[in-house]
């Protein structure tokens, strides 16, 4: 009954508070939206500026979508490179081919290199069958009876197991973002709900009635926890439905997976509102809680890191949950691949719960 | 008469910083009485041990024959705080409202409580506008009808009438005096000497210590003065001869 009136308290809080309620509801929106439309765009073309090349080459690296500029005379690589604004410039003399590349942005550089290289090894390709077939041709006139198989050059066809062709970064990012942003906002408003309790004094005020400590717990977990629900939904369903975000396996796994996110991000904000006097320092909790979350969420792959960067990854919900949502909403695995993570993260919700418990006793003993 | 309140040798210290040293008080039932003592003597820190929301480094306190720290003793205790613990985002009646669940009062008690304790600070107009709206007087009264709203055994108000125009200080201390005569005690902290004066017994509370008490009358007689702001003074110079001497 008292964690009731608690609820009934946190409810009326929370919907008088407009702002709070539009940024724990609409911000995580907004940021999803932005990332949607800034991790999906279309790359541009690289454009690489060509001396001395042959129009086979040329051919070729068009193909790869490659926009060429070619110059007659190049003096300086480095100034036709600022003034024209290339990507890189090849220099072909005679065997020799020299590229340049401007490397402002390693990523476009890394892409630019690699289709280089390719338009050359196909060119290369294309030289050594032309001459292979002379070759034969050259054979067969000389040996007219013996039979020669010419190799064919083998075709290469991708297939995916995870995706298609048409994945980009965001689809493989897409299921953590909406994990983490469910976690942060929730982490934040709990966080600073029952700090606001704290420092007004009806904390304390709260402890000279004869509520218990768990009731406070429990009634600040529900209360937070029924706009959690809220947020995680609209969330969850905005990212699916109006996004579009590609979602291969049951939207009912996203949604548990989720709740169990926004589960643990509630206990572990009101438990490290305990540790604040100020919202500020609260919000100095986020850089040291909540972002490192992000790193090791899956974004960056977990298996290539140091092994003791790898143990600090257990320890932190987001690897779960991350690691839950990629499951699902890109792999496609079933509730049996997830059960695991689920229950490490109810595991950590439980720990929260005692010490959010345990840590009120500073307020009041008993 | 059975004592309420009974503090034996009771000290509190934060870190190496001694707050209280080695308090004894006695409180009886129906009887109302005043800490006096200037501010950062340690008369909060005192009534929030009685409470139950601190606990003494040394010593025990008692109130009504049960050992503090007790949750069931919440229940017979109406406590104001010397701030106002208020939720200022909900109007008066859901923050008395609040407070009478958490009492686990029904209903039906709840609204009479609710009318009674309203009525009694004067804010039964007012109890549908929001606390944030509310005036300064007006939340120490319904930081005082909070603290009456389970109709407790014992009252303990910590500083109530700071920032109380004279007539409702009035009208308050007529309602200390009619819950007095219904045999309820009262623990009242002050700083303001002519509210000393109408409580029945003084605990003169000075760097942790109590350096003296009594009744009123007792108090005055004992330093040979008419007034008890004088006592408050000399009491307080004695102190500090008594420590130069030392």
């Amino acid at each position: 009954m008292r964690t009731i009136a608690l609820i009934k308290r946190i409810c009326i809080q929370m919907i008088r508070d407009k702002r709070t309620l539009a940024l724990m509801m609409i911000a995580p929106l907004v940021i999803l939206t932005l990332l949607h439309y800034l991790l999906s765009a279309d790359t541009t073309d690289p454009r690489l500026g060509v001396h001395g090349a042959e129009e086979a080459l040329v051919e070729q690296l068009k193909d790869k979508e490659i926009v060429v500029i070619p110059y007659e005379i190049l003096k300086s690589t480095e100034q036709v490179i600022k003034k024209d604004q290339l990507d890189g410039v090849l220099q072909v003399e005679e065997d020799k081919l020299n590229l340049t590349l401007t490397n402002d942005e390693p990523s476009t550089s890394k892409v630019l290199q690699s289709k280089v290289f390719q338009a050359i090894a196909s060119e290369n390709a294309k030289k050594q069958a032309n001459n292979l077939t002379e070759v034969f041709a050259d054979f067969q006139e000389k040996l007219p009876n013996v039979p020669l198989n010419q190799l064919s050059t083998p075709e290469i066809n991708t297939s995916y197991i995870y995706g298609n062709s048409e994945t980009t970064f965001f689809d493989q990012l897409s299921p953590i973002l909406v994990g983490f942003f469910v976690f942060f906002f929730v982490f934040l408003i709990s966080g600073i709900g029952l700090l606001r309790e704290r420092t007004t004094g009806t904390l304390d005020r709260l402890l000279a009635t004869p509520i218990q400590r768990r009731d406070i717990v429990f009634g600040y977990l529900i209360g937070y926890g029924l706009f959690a629900i809220i947020q995680t939904l609209i969330v969850v369903f905005y990212a699916v439905k109006v996004l579009d975000i590609m979602i291969v396996g049951s939207l009912w796994n996203v949604v548990l997976i989720n709740l169990c996110l926004a589960l643990v991000a509630l206990l572990l904000g009101i438990l490290l509102s305990a540790f604040a006097n100020s919202e500020f320092q609260m919000m100095q909790f986020i850089p040291i809680a909540i972002v490192p979350q992000v790193f090791f969420a899956g974004i960056l792959p977990i298996e290539g890191m140091a092994e003791w960067m790898q143990i600090i990854a257990k320890f932190m919900p987001m690897y779960y949950g991350g690691n839950a949502l990629v499951d699902v909403m890109y792999k496609g695995l079933g509730i049996d691949s997830i059960k695991n993570d689920l229950f490490v993260l109810l595991g950590f919700a439980l720990i929260f719960i005692m010490l959010n418990i345990f840590a009120l006793k500073k307020y009041r003993k008993i | 008469m059975t004592s309420t309140i009974v503090l034996n040798q009771v000290s509190k210290s934060f870190g190496k910083k001694t707050v209280l040293n080695k308090v004894s008080i006695s409180v009886h039932s129906g009887e109302i009485f005043g800490l006096i003592g200037p501010s950062g003597s340690g008369k909060t820190t005192l009534v929030k041990m009685i409470v139950g929301m601190d606990q003494p480094t040394n010593g025990e306190i008692q109130v009504l024959n049960t050992p503090v720290p007790n949750l069931y003793l919440s229940q017979k205790i109406g406590y104001m705080a010397q701030a106002d613990a208020l939720y200022n985002d909900l109007t008066g009646r859901e923050n008395l409202t609040f407070f009478a669940s958490l009492y686990k009062l029904n209903k039906g008690v709840q609204k009479e409580r609710i009318a009674y304790a309203a009525d009694l600070v004067g804010l039964t107009h007012q109890l549908s506008k929001r606390v944030q709206n509310y005036s300064g007087g007006m939340k120490r009264r319904l930081s005082l009808a909070i603290a009456l709203i389970h109709d407790p055994e014992l009252l303990i108000l910590d500083e109530p009438t700071v920032g109380i125009d004279p007539k409702l200080r009035k009208s308050i201390w007529e309602e200390i005096n009619r819950l007095k005569m219904e045999g309820k005690t009262i623990l009242i902290t002050t700083h303001v000497m002519d509210e000393a004066e109408k409580c029945d017994k003084l605990a003169m509370v000075r760097d942790g210590e109590i350096i003296s008490s009594g009744s009123p009358l007792e108090l005055k007689n004992q330093y040979q003065i008419s007034s008890l702001e004088e006592v408050f003074l000399l009491a307080g110079g004695e102190k500090d001869e008594n420590n130069r001497l030392n």
